[in-house]
């Protein structure tokens, strides 16, 4: 019993490191730490969704944690690794609002979603409902790092950390999705992030730049 | 108030004021080995407070006698607060006098008489670094406070001892909140102590130094006691983060004996944290002064995110 | 019953006693010495006896008294509860100290014949004590506008300069603005009764709809006059304009008139209090704290930065007031009592420290006459007076140990942490954040404050001038002397301050703070429970002491290193000079880089190639722009339109007067 406490605890806890990653991830400027960052969170996930299979005793949350840990800590992250090398970009100083106003949003947004998740959690019988509030609060805080950067693969991470709290909202509310739709997400992902980096480097040609304000000029043609 | 109690709070005292300098040297042998170079001797520091001590202080003609009295402030604000942080034991006389939020208070009274006394000199680099250092403090002051408030909130209560007693002869229990607290509390200290990602505890490029350049004008005696507050500034810091995050192996308060036992419980701790402050400042390196206050502010909001995990509905 | 009466009738006493300083001051008109060395020493005389009898009425049943003032059948009512006795003792305290510093500050030629002044004075003395006496809203209005209009014309003593007029003009305005809403809260608070003492207001029941509205009405018209975001504009006009005495009298004490009032419309007036109006007093608090604390820490006019400083304090002053509300609107009295006695042990050491601040800055604007920091520097040398006792006031002031400051900011952090048990859940995840801001405020306040003190006291002087600055007079000494006895008492022996403020908190809501804490022993201040937090201040100054001591004493023993002069070193730099030490906008430039949204800023650089290169930067408040400007203007486009009716022609006047009358004609037969 003692032992079941301490996992449902370590639960909370990477349900919070997913969380401090996610800020980690809204104040970084630069693109490799950034990969890092998400690699991390990614293996967070996995941790977090191995102790709810251990715990809860569901099999197939054991295959969807291997299924993350293929695609989000090994795959995805290569594939970035090598996008950023083949465009030549390590850095990106660039972001649209300044990093400490980013922040304060972020917290804002962070107590939103805590409410937002308070009728939920009430609901749910789950034993990880409590970090439900949590999960929303890193879909919240990707979608605010997609919004306030510039450039193009900030973005793409953005997108996929966000995918990172959608899956992570769904293991701990219900035990995670059908087998069949978690294979399809990562199957989407992976063709996402192939399509995203073809269309990254024709912003390059196009452009010279990676910087999506670019795209602005595209519209009155 | 027992004997027991003032033997424990004498020997506190007594065991930072003579192992800040050896943390201090711990951590520039442990850097020097990590940058592959030769290490300089772990009693350095102890030989050069001696030589300090020995030299003849010259004071700039106009020095006002705040001057003179800041080093003897700084000295006695960082003594006294490696009095009231736990380190051996719980059971301290002193806890009762002064909290965590005293605490924090006494450390930005040395800070603002430090800053005073660079001003006083009234030289460019003095005022510079009194700027700084206030720029630096007015961030990093409130992020340590919220990182107490994160245990606070944990142990229903601000005084030190308190946590400590709660967090280490308690049930065993993770905290969430404790995780975001512990990295703020991380980048605070790194900037409280002028650690490289801040600053450069060994620069020579002036319009680099943020602690160098307050006590630029000071030499000798006044410098010694500087220079051991420094010290014992680091050693209270890396207390704090030991009380707070791994607060196993203190003496309570029934057991009297244990205190000793709990010396090399101490040391132990304080050579492995001294060892990854030496890690953390080799692989990265100094930003720019203007990213300070956004790495601060990093810190100061992720101590207030640790707050609301506390919160976390459900948990 | 006369018997009974005791401390108001001595108080009432006393307050005839000013007027009748202030009436001599008048027969004396310009026999200055008179003026300054035995009527305004008598007025501090006066003040410490209201004081020491404020002090006593705390702990007395609450009298009442009428004056047979003012308009027949509207006599004056007033009483005397142990709030009105708090903040009496707050107001006196603090003007002591003010007045015996004032007999040696007023200078002959300057404005305003001194004696014409001292009656101003002491007008606005009685008129501030006998606001927190009224009991019924006439008293408080007649009192509160003698209380305006006397400040007024202490703002405007040097009316000859224009700036002083216009920051006068603008203080009136914002002054008179507010009192209409005072006056329409008082309307709404009697609930058609028609009855007007606050005897019968305190009987209404009003329903949440009203009283809310009397609430936010009352919190307009006070807001007004404590400086409210966004009606602070004009405080730092007026308070650097008046001269020091005054400034610290409005800044230290007019200032909590003002919050007085909001504490007694919100938990004596109204029996009901609302959850929502605590996070309005919050929100705004916040804002204003914050919004004063980062104009401080960039000004370069030392009375301004105090100004601001002030505004700081008041939103800090909101915050503690707001937190009671909360607490008292879900019934969590213990909690209310140690937010409340948060807020009245700021508004104590508030008063104490600003005032000595302001003083500090007189004595410095006398000697150098200068208020600019980018003239002044390295007064220490020359006033080591005025410099160690305006470090007393800077260090209480950015809440440091062991000082007055520091004690209500723990207060109010411990009220912070002892919230989690807040019925909803987003206001309990709204605190921590609040939480977070005081923190950076208080913070701040120091950064602000190293600044004040630095940039006027130590260093370099930047102005040869300054070499003649000469060091304070003996009044003045002892006018400041009281306010720093004031802020170290209030530092160190908390635990008897409590036990005067339990008495008010036990009429606002019932729970006295002082029973909890007597319990602890006299020098242990724990709000709740020892294991939950205390708080030691003389144990803590006195160790401190010790521990500096032993430096000095192991330095003195061990070592006997020489010690010798000579110039700075300052990195082996030789061509250093005094222009080049960080002026004041050089020390305030981190902030206006950080806080830059806050500002609206004119930048002026000088190109590489300039000859003669100048550097100019304005720094202005946004709520000029947004709010108050657009507001000129429309009254100006308005005033235009009716001024078309301005003829010149006697005959057409007389058209207007003869529509007029044949329209009421009409009206009437209707």
């Amino acid at each position: 019993m003692m032992m079941q406490a301490y996992l449902i605890q370590s639960i909370n806890l990477f349900a919070s490191a997913l969380l401090l990653l996610s800020f980690a991830m809204l104040s970084q400027r630069r693109i490799l730490t950034l990969i890092h960052l998400f690699t991390l969170q990614g293996a967070a996930l996995v941790a977090a969704t191995v102790v709810v299979a251990y715990v809860t005793d569901q099999h197939h949350l054991y295959y969807s944690a291997a299924i993350t840990l293929v695609t989000k800590v090994f795959v995805i992250p290569l594939l970035l690794h090598r996008l950023i090398d083949r465009l030549n970009i390590k850095w990106d100083v660039e972001t649209l609002i300044n990093i400490p106003t980013t922040m304060l949003i972020g917290i804002l947004l962070v107590v939103f979603a805590f409410n937002l998740a308070l009728p939920i959690v009430k609901l749910s019988s789950s034993i990880a409902h409590s970090t439900l509030g949590i999960a929303l609060a890193c879909v919240l805080l990707s979608f605010m790092m997609m919004i306030t950067r510039a450039k193009a693969v900030p973005q793409v991470i953005g997108f996929l950390s966000m995918e990172n709290g959608l899956f992570f909202a769904a293991t701990a509310a219900t035990y995670g999705m059908p087998m069949v739709v978690e294979f399809g997400i990562a199957f989407d992902v992976l063709v996402g992030v192939f399509i995203l980096g073809v269309f990254m480097f024709q912003i390059r040609e196009q452009f010279d730049s990676l910087d999506i304000r670019h795209l602005e000029k595209l519209k009155d043609d | 108030m027992s004997w027991s109690g003032l033997f424990s709070q004498l020997l506190e005292i007594a065991v930072a004021l003579l192992l800040a300098p050896l943390l201090t040297g711990w951590v520039n042998q442990c850097r020097a080995w990590l940058q592959n170079k030769s290490a300089p001797s772990l009693m350095l520091q102890y030989r050069m407070l001696r030589k300090l001590f020995h030299k003849e202080s010259v004071v700039a003609e106009h020095a006002s006698p705040l001057f003179r009295a800041a080093p003897y402030i700084v000295f006695g604000c960082m003594a006294l607060a490696s009095g009231i942080i736990p380190t051996l034991s719980t059971d301290l006389p002193l806890s009762p006098a002064a909290d965590a939020i005293a605490l924090v208070g006494l450390f930005a009274f040395a800070r603002v008489f430090i800053s005073l006394a660079a001003m006083d000199i009234g030289t460019a680099f003095g005022t510079m670094g009194a700027r700084r250092e206030m720029l630096i403090g007015f961030l990093a002051e409130p992020a340590l406070l919220m990182v107490l408030f994160s245990a606070s909130l944990i142990t229903q209560s601000t005084s030190l001892t308190g946590i400590v007693e709660t967090l280490a002869h308690g049930k065993f229990t993770i905290y969430p909140s404790m995780a975001f607290a512990g990295v703020a509390f991380t980048l605070v200290s790194l900037a409280e102590n002028a650690r490289v990602p801040v600053d450069n505890p060994s620069t020579h490029l002036e319009l680099t130094m943020i602690h160098e350049a307050l006590i630029l004008e000071y030499s000798g005696r006044h410098l010694a006691l500087i220079e051991w507050a420094g010290s014992l500034k680091m050693f209270a810091y890396s207390c704090i983060g030991l009380a707070l995050f791994f607060p196993w192996g203190m003496a309570e308060v029934d057991a009297p004996g244990a205190t000793i036992l709990a010396l090399p419980v101490l040391v132990f701790k304080l050579a492995i944290g001294g060892a990854l402050l030496a890690l953390i400042e080799t692989v990265s390196a100094k930003m720019r002064i203007f990213r300070v206050p956004e790495f601060l502010a990093t810190a100061f909001m992720l101590a207030v995110i640790g707050m609301l995990v506390h919160f976390l509905p459900g948990a | 019953m006369s018997t009974d009466l005791i401390h108001l009738d001595w108080i009432l006493l006393l307050i005839a006693a000013w007027l009748g300083i202030g009436a001599f001051g008048i027969l004396a008109l310009r026999r200055f010495r008179f003026v300054a060395h035995v009527l305004f020493p008598l007025g501090g005389l006066v003040c410490l006896g209201v004081f020491f009898v404020a002090l006593q009425a705390i702990f007395a049943a609450p009298e009442t008294a009428v004056l047979p003032l003012g308009l027949p059948g509207l006599p004056f009512h007033l009483r005397l509860d142990a709030l009105a006795a708090f903040f009496i003792a707050v107001i006196s305290g603090a003007s002591a100290g003010v007045s015996i510093f004032a007999a040696g500050y007023f200078r002959k030629g300057e404005g305003t014949p001194p004696g014409l002044l001292c009656l101003q004075y002491h007008i606005f003395l009685a008129s501030m004590v006998l606001v927190v006496l009224a009991d019924d809203a006439y008293a408080f209005m007649v009192m509160w506008e003698t209380m305006a209009l006397s400040s007024f014309f202490l703002v405007t003593s040097n009316h000859r300069i224009a700036a002083i007029r216009s920051a006068g003009y603008l203080y009136l305005l914002v002054a008179h603005v507010g009192a209409i809403g005072i006056l329409l809260c008082f309307g709404v608070l009697q609930a058609n009764t028609g009855d007007y003492t606050f005897a019968n207001m305190r009987g209404q029941h009003l329903s949440p709809f009203w009283a809310s509205a009397a609430f936010l009405l009352a919190l307009f018209g006070f807001g007004a006059k404590a400086g409210i975001v966004p009606l602070h504009i004009w405080l730092p006009e007026a308070h650097p304009a008046a001269p020091s005495p005054v400034s610290a009298l409005m800044s230290g004490v007019m200032l909590k008139t003002a919050i007085y009032g909001l504490l007694r419309v919100s938990f004596d007036l109204l029996q009901v209090q609302l959850w929502w109006w605590g996070v309005v007093l919050l929100a705004l608090g916040l804002v204003t704290a914050l919004f004063g604390v980062v104009f401080s820490a960039v000004q370069t006019d030392m009375k301004r930065l105090l100004a601001y400083s002030s505004i700081e304090n008041i939103g800090l002053l909101c915050v503690g007031m707001g937190l009671g509300v909360l607490f008292r609107a879900y019934h969590m009295d213990a909690l209310a009592a140690l937010a409340l006695t948060a807020c009245l042990y700021h508004v104590a050491s508030h008063a104490f420290f600003k005032s000595l601040l302001f003083l500090g800055t007189g004595s410095v604007l006398h000697a150098t006459g200068e208020r600019n920091l980018g003239r002044l520097g390295g007064l220490m040398r020359y006033m080591p007076w005025v410099a160690w006792v305006t470090l007393v006031g800077v260090l209480a002031s950015s809440g440091l140990p062991p000082f007055g400051g520091f004690i209500s900011e723990w207060l109010l952090l411990q009220s912070f942490l002892f919230t989690p048990g807040l019925p909803d859940p987003f206001l309990n995840m709204l605190i921590p954040i609040v939480a977070a801001v005081v923190a950076l405020v208080a913070a701040l306040a120091g950064f602000a404050m190293v600044k004040f003190f630095g940039v006027i006291f130590l260093g370099q002087p930047r102005e040869d001038k300054l070499a003649q600055a000469h060091d304070a007079a003996w009044w003045e000494r002892a006018g400041m002397l009281w306010l720093v006895a004031g802020c170290v008492v209030l530092g160190l022996f908390p635990v008897h301050i409590i036990e005067y403020i339990g008495r008010v908190t036990q009429i606002l809501i019932g729970q006295n703070l002082a029973d909890t804490v007597r319990t602890h022993g006299w020098f242990l201040l724990a709000p709740m429970s020892v294991a939950r937090a205390s708080y030691a201040p003389l144990v803590f100054l006195v160790v401190g002491a010790a521990s500096f001591y032993l430096a000095v004493i192991m330095v003195r023993l061990l070592y006997r290193g020489q010690s010798r002069r000579a110039p700075p070193w300052d990195c082996g730099y030789p061509a250093g000079n005094a222009r080049m030490q960080d002026t004041a906008e050089g020390f305030g430039q981190p902030i206006r880089r950080m806080f830059e949204p806050f500002f609206r800023m004119e930048i002026k650089h000088p190109s590489p190639f300039d000859e003669k290169p100048s550097y100019r930067i304005s720094l202005d408040d946004h709520f000029w722009h947004w709010i108050y400007l657009p507001i000129a203007r429309a009254t100006e486009a308005v005033s235009k339109q009716v001024g078309r009716l301005q003829q010149g022609r006697i005959a057409v006047y007389l058209l207007y007067s003869f529509v007029t009358l044949i329209a009421m004609l009409v009206l009437v037969r209707l």
